[in-house]
Order: C-alpha cells, then sequence, then structure tokens
C-alpha cells in the first residue's frame, strides 16, 4: 500500500493578513488566543495526515474545528498558509491553472456539507455535471448519470429541479454527482448528514461494498461516531483546527489521547465495535483458572455476537483463527474492562 | 504601495497647495504683487476673484483637442448610429399600425410566459398611446427606437464590464467610482458633450442614454455574480470547470434574474433620459411635452406626459415579467419574488 494524500504540516489561517499571524500559531497560540489578540481565525493548526491508497479516512470533530476547511485543501479549493498537500506524490500547490483543473476532473470528486447543488439545472444534469465539463458525449453523460442517480434511489426524479426535492434527496444527489465521475479519490463531507437512519445505512453499506470491489480512497468527515467506526480505516480527530489524535477506530475507543476524544467515544456501544482478537488474552500469557465450560469463537468477531451466550452460562472463551487453530483466551476479567467506559489514557472511570 | 501610504496626506496637501499656486498665477485678477494680500485684507471678505481653479478652461481645451484628433471616430459612431437609428424608425413607421401594435401585444405575450393579465394591460397601453393623439404614434416610435438602442449599446458594453468586475477586485475598485460619478452628475450635462460631439438629434440622446443607464446593469451584473452561492461555485470548480465553463454554465445563469433587474432599471432610466433629451431636438413623444410647455398649453403638456407613462409601463411590463419568469426558472419555486 501506498501514501495517496499526503498532508504535512498544514496550517490555514482566514483573515486580513495570515502570513504575520502564523508565526504566533507556529509558537503554540490557541485559535481562541488568537482570535482575540488579532481577530484571525484558525482553520488548521499544524495538521498532518496520511492517506494510504484503498482505505477510508474519517475526519471528526467538533462543528467549527476544522474539518471543511481540511477537505478542501486536498483539491485545493483552498490554499493552505503554510505547509504541503500532496496526492500521488505530487505537490497541488504547484499545479498550474491547467494541469489542476484536470487534476480536479480526472483525480477526485467531492460530495458537499451543504450540497452544492446547481438550481438551474435538473437532478440528471447535476449528477452529469463532472463528465459535462470534461467533455463526454451527451449519450455516454445520460447512461452514466442514470446508473448512478439508481445507485442513489432517485430514479423517477431525474427531471426534477433540486428545490423541488428534500434535504435527503438533494444530498443523494450530490453523492450521485460525486459517484458519476469515478475519480480514484472522493471528498466527501457529511456526505451522509441529512439521510434519514434507513437510507443512511443503506448508503453505508454500499459505500462499503464500493470500498470491497473499488478500493477508492476516501476522505469521510462525519459527526457520527457509529457511523466512522463502521466507515473508517484510520479516524482523526480535530479540536480548534489541531489534529488530537490519529488512530485505528479501536486505538481511538480503547486509547482516547485526552479528554476531548474520550468525550467524543464516551456513548459508543463498545461491545459492536470490539473484537475478540483486540481483548483476549495470548494462550501463553493467560495465568487465570479455565472455567468448565468453554465456547469458541472466531477471532474476527464482535464482543456482542458472544456476549449474551457469556451471560447464559459462564464459560471460558476459547479465541480461535478461520482455520480453528487456538489464538487467546478471554474471561470475565477481560470482558468488564473492556466493556467499561474510559478516560483518556485508558484509565477507568471510577 | 505600503511605502506611500505613509505620505499620502502629505501629498494630497501638495497637490492642494500647486492647484492653488496654480489658480494664482493663471488669474488675470491678482493682485499686482503677493505682498498686497497681507497688507490689503479686503480679500478676507467676499471669495476673492483671483482664487478660481481654472478647470473650465482646461475641459474646453481638452475638448477642443478632442474633436480634432479624434473626430474622424465620432464621425464613424454618429454615422453608425444614425444609421441603425434611420432603418429601424423608417421600418417600424412604415408598418400598418395593427401589426406594430399586435406584435407589441405577442411580445408581451411570451416575455411574460403567457400570462393574460399583462398582456392585455400591454395591449391596452399600446392602443391609447395613438387613441391620446394620432400624432403620437410616430412619434413614441422614434422615442422607442431611441431606447432601445440604447439598451442595446448597454447590454452589449455594459454585461461584459459587469463581469470583469464580478470576476477582478482591482477592475471592480477601479471602476466604482466612475460609476458613483456617472450617476451623480445631473443627466443634463451628458447632453452638452452629446451635442458638441454629435450634433443635435437622435445619436447624443443615443449616447446620453447609454452613460446615464449602463451603470445599474454593469453593477447589477456585477453583484448577481458575486450574490451566486459559494458552494455552488465550488462545487463547479471541484469537478474541474474552467473559467470558461463556470462563467457560462453556473455563474451566468444564476445571476440572470439579477441581470434582468438591472434591464429593467436600465430601461426606465433610458425612458426618462430620451424625454429630458427632446430638449436638444431629439425628435420624439419628450418634444410634444416641450412644445405645451413654450405655449403655455396645460392640457398639451399632460397629455404628452400620459403618453409617456404609458410608454414606460408598456417598457416596465415587458422587461419585469421576463425577469420574473427568469427568477422562477433559476430557483424553481412557485411563489414570486418582486424584482423592485
Ligand atoms: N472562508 C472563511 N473565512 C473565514 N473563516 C473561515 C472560513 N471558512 C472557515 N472559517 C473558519 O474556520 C473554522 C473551521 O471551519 P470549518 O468549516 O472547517 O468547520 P467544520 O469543522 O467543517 O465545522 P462543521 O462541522 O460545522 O461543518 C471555523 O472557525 C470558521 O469560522
Ligand atoms: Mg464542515
Amino acid at each position: 500500500m501506498s501514501t495517496k494524500i499526503e498532508i504535512k504540516n498544514v496550517y490555514k489561517i482566514f483573515g486580513e493578513n495570515p502570513a504575520k499571524v502564523l508565526p504566533m500559531v507556529q509558537e503554540g497560540a490557541t485559535k481562541e488566543e488568537v482570535l482575540e489578540q488579532t481577530g484571525h481565525t484558525v482553520g488548521l493548526d499544524n495538521v498532518s495526515i496520511n492517506v494510504q491508497e484503498g482505505e477510508t479516512f474519517v475526519c471528526m470533530g467538533l462543528s467549527g474545528s476544522g474539518k471543511s476547511t481540511l477537505i478542501r485543501h486536498i483539491n485545493r479549493l483552498i490554499d493552505p498558509t503554510a505547509g504541503e498537500v500532496s496526492v500521488e506524490g505530487t505537490n497541488v500547490m504547484q499545479l498550474d491553472q491547467k494541469s489542476l483543473i484536470e487534476f480536479r476532473r480526472h483525480k477526485m470528486s467531492m460530495v458537499f456539507q451543504r450540497f452544492g447543488l446547481f438550481p438551474h439545472k435538473t437532478v440528471i444534469q447535476n449528477v452529469g455535471y463532472g463528465l459535462e465539463v470534461q467533455g463526454k458525449e451527451k449519450n455516454e453523460i445520460e447512461k452514466v448519470a442514470m446508473e448512478k442517480i439508481d445507485a442513489v434511489g432517485l430514479i423517477g426524479f431525474e427531471h426534477m429541479y433540486p428545490n423541488q426535492l428534500s434535504g435527503g434527496m438533494q444530498q443523494r444527489v450530490g453523492l450521485a454527482r460525486a459517484l458519476a465521475t469515478n475519480t480514484d479519490i472522493m471528498l466527501m463531507d457529511e456526505a451522509f448528514s441529512a439521510l434519514d437512519p434507513l437510507i443512511r445505512s443503506d448508503m453505508q453499506k454500499q459505500l462499503i461494498d464500493l470500498q470491497a470491489e473499488l478500493k477508492k480512497t476516501i476522505v469521510f468527515i462525519t459527526h457520527d461516531l457509529d457511523e466512522s467506526l463502521r466507515l473508517g480505516d484510520h479516524i482523526g480527530i480535530l479540536n480548534g483546527g489541531r489534529l488530537v489524535q490519529v488512530g485505528t477506530p479501536i486505538e481511538i475507543i480503547m486509547k482516547p489521547a485526552d479528554d476531548y476524544v474520550a468525550a467524543f467515544v464516551k456513548d459508543v456501544n463498545r461491545a459492536k465495535v470490539i473484537k475478540a482478537k483486540i481483548i483476549m488474552v495470548s494462550p501463553q500469557k493467560f495465568k487465570g483458572t479455565k472455567n468448565s465450560n468453554t465456547i469458541k469463537v472466531n477471532e474476527d468477531a464482535f464482543l456482542d455476537e458472544f456476549l449474551p451466550k457469556v451471560c447464559l452460562t459462564p464459560a471460558t472463551i476459547e479465541v480461535v483463527d478461520k482455520s480453528g487453530n487456538l489464538k487467546g483466551y478471554i474471561t470475565d476479567k477481560e470482558l468488564s474492562k473492556a466493556l467499561t467506559k474510559t478516560h483518556s489514557n485508558g484509565v477507568v472511570k471510577s | 504601495m505600503e511605502k506611500y501610504k505613509k505620505y499620502i496626506n502629505l501629498i494630497y496637501l501638495a497637490i492642494f497647495v500647486g492647484m492653488v499656486v496654480m489658480a494664482y498665477t493663471t488669474s488675470k485678477y491678482r493682485p499686482e504683487s503677493v505682498f498686497v494680500l497681507f497688507t490689503d485684507l479686503s480679500w478676507l471678505g467676499d471669495w476673492p476673484k483671483w482664487l478660481d481653479f481654472p478647470l473650465m478652461p482646461f475641459l474646453n481645451k481638452w475638448f477642443d483637442i478632442l474633436i480634432v484628433k479624434y473626430g474622424i471616430m465620432f464621425e464613424g459612431i454618429n454615422f453608425f448610429l444614425l444609421g441603425i437609428y434611420g432603418q429601424m424608425k423608417n421600418f417600424l413607421v412604415g408598418l400598418p399600425w395593427p401589426i406594430v401594435m399586435i406584435s407589441v401585444i405577442l411580445l408581451a405575450y411570451f416575455a411574460s410566459g403567457k400570462q393574460m393579465g399583462t398582456t392585455i394591460m400591454v395591449g391596452f397601453c399600446v392602443f391609447f398611446l395613438g387613441f391620446l393623439s394620432p400624432r403620437y404614434w410616430d412619434k413614441c416610435i422614434m422615442t422607442t427606437t431611441i431606447v432601445v438602442i440604447g439598451m442595446l449599446l448597454c447590454l452589449v458594453i455594459g454585461i461584459p464590464i459587469g463581469i470583469a468586475m464580478a470576476r477582478n477586485k482591482k477592475v471592480r475598485n477601479a471602476l466604482l467610482p466612475i460609476l458613483d460619478l456617472m450617476q451623480t452628475i445631473p443627466s443634463f450635462c451628458y447632453l452638452i458633450p452629446g451635442i458638441l460631439l454629435f450634433g443635435l438629434g437622435a445619436v447624443p440622446a443615443i449616447v446620453a442614454i447609454f452613460v446615464y443607464a449602463v451603470p445599474p446593469l454593469i453593477r447589477l451584473t456585477d453583484l448577481g455574480i458575486r450574490l451566486v452561492d459559494k458552494e455552488v461555485i465550488e462545487a463547479a470548480e471541484a469537478f474541474g470547470a474552467n473559467k470558461k465553463q463556470k462563467l457560462w454554465g453556473v455563474q451566468l445563469p444564476l445571476a440572470l434574474p439579477n441581470i434582468m433587474q438591472g434591464i429593467n432599471q436600465c430601461t426606465m432610466m433610458s425612458l426618462a433620459m430620451v424625454v429630458i433629451a427632446s430638449m436638444i431636438g431629439t425628435r420624439g413623444i419628450g418634444d410634444e411635452v416641450l412644445l405645451g410647455l413654450q405655449q403655455l398649453n396645460v392640457g398639451m403638456a399632460t397629455e404628452a406626459g400620459i403618453a409617456i407613462v404609458l410608454l414606460a409601463i408598456i417598457f416596465d411590463r415587458i422587461t419585469q415579467s421576463y425577469g420574473e419568469r427568469m427568477q422562477e426558472r433559476v430557483h424553481h419555486t412557485k411563489e414570486k419574488v418582486k424584482l423592485k
């Protein structure tokens, strides 16, 4: 696997004279201090992330923490105040106007938080927009657009205008528009936020299937922790423009870097995201006494798949891999530890 | 730039002093020597005659040079506009009046999106133009022709300027004061250079209309483009639209309601101007008002005044209902958004 998107020490400051304020931010002033003293808003503060090819990188954080600002750097809708953004090894800041346009046409597509649909174009024209600017044939545009409209479940609405659709439907038009250009990289800014739970879950599943098949590189912004755990290979958490933690979903849940992250993850249904292999103790290290009852579980099983069984009949859990080899044990002790809400740094809340 | 900012007040002061000195040295009325000013303080009473900035002679000299050097160019413009005006006027005047009337009614019908109310109203107004006085028919056609040509000139030149302003902040900063100036100078003032450059008649009126009516169109084009939702523009950029695709595919269509509003204002101002232009011998419905005024004939002036109002209603209804339809088409809402 190779690095697809690399963001290196990026700073973004909004205001009259960002260059003047930059040193202050680099010396560690917080967003609030900078705003109070200079009237400038810190969008991003020394953010570095690497997104690997074929993975879904989820970005989380409170409102105003800089998520949308970050994602806009990747296709250079925003120029950084300092730092580097490279995609497939090309520094996007060094692209001239023409290459930038080619790059945006063929390398990445984007779903916008507030949809960004063209109010004067019908659904099918909106969905086909990416292909239209590429100068594709009309027939081909319509064929592809109809496919994508079908994929997001909007067949029958293709000749309506965005204002005639509900918020969730508009969001799906935005999604279809991004899918239509079939680019390697997809930037999705709260792409599912306006959908109802059923369609949302359906869209998440479609995205996971799409990933399994096409291995796109996705940067996904969401406010919903369950969604980020379901979709993300890695999760990055932003606070006030700073990246406070990057890690796999399990790392974020089990070892929140600070109170901010801990607060984020405190209400998650841990049994649903923790796998047996994460908390098992390897046979060599296992010292406790074995219960007479044993239950065999697959190492990739989530806790909530076997928890009810253990509650009914106390048993020692043997964790096995696909071919049935013993990988480790789980006892009540590990279970209770895994299911207890944690403070930062894994300290158990009293 | 930064360096100069510190001294800007000093520079202004220097310019001011220079102007005063220049006024003094060029004035015929200045005292024999400066020292008299210190001994004889009577100049502090009334505004002294020598304290008079020589702008008028300067402008006149400048204008003479303009006529001598670029006379050919103005001749050309004159010839061109007069040609178009003559052709169009003769054609319309030559047509039988019912055909003209039906054409205007059809125009109103389609421009308003087949609204019967607007169409009938426009039809009545057209009929009443001739009905008020048979003489008015041809005069209204002349006035309309001048307004239409002035408008076309505004569109062809104003909209591209508006686009340039929306795209480039420097262009906007440079043009805004000029637009302010164009709008605040009393409209009469435009007529005099018009006469000198183009003689009497329709052409100075067309030029005056252009100068007077183009600013709102430029402003509203600029505003309309800049008011387009930022995320919509970002979406176009994110999918790799180039400047041309962005302009023609997204910005202009979405700015169209505002541009239509500009066109509507532009027509109204043109009509106001063309009436004033009758004072420099532009033939049209305006000279009926002038005639009534000269003869102290209240009935005549009022009748012609009513004809002008009717003409204004016709122009307004057609452009405005078309604008409303654009608004609907762009935003696809049933609710009517009033343009004014
Ligand atoms: N164009 C801009 N001009 C000035 N400040 C801006 C601009 N865009 C964003 N900001 C500021 O940057 C910060 C981050 O904004 P951003 O839109 O990235 O937040 P976000 O994390 O996407 O929030 P949300 O979850 O509400 O979408 C905010 O404080 C915002 O005020
Ligand atoms: Mg956002």
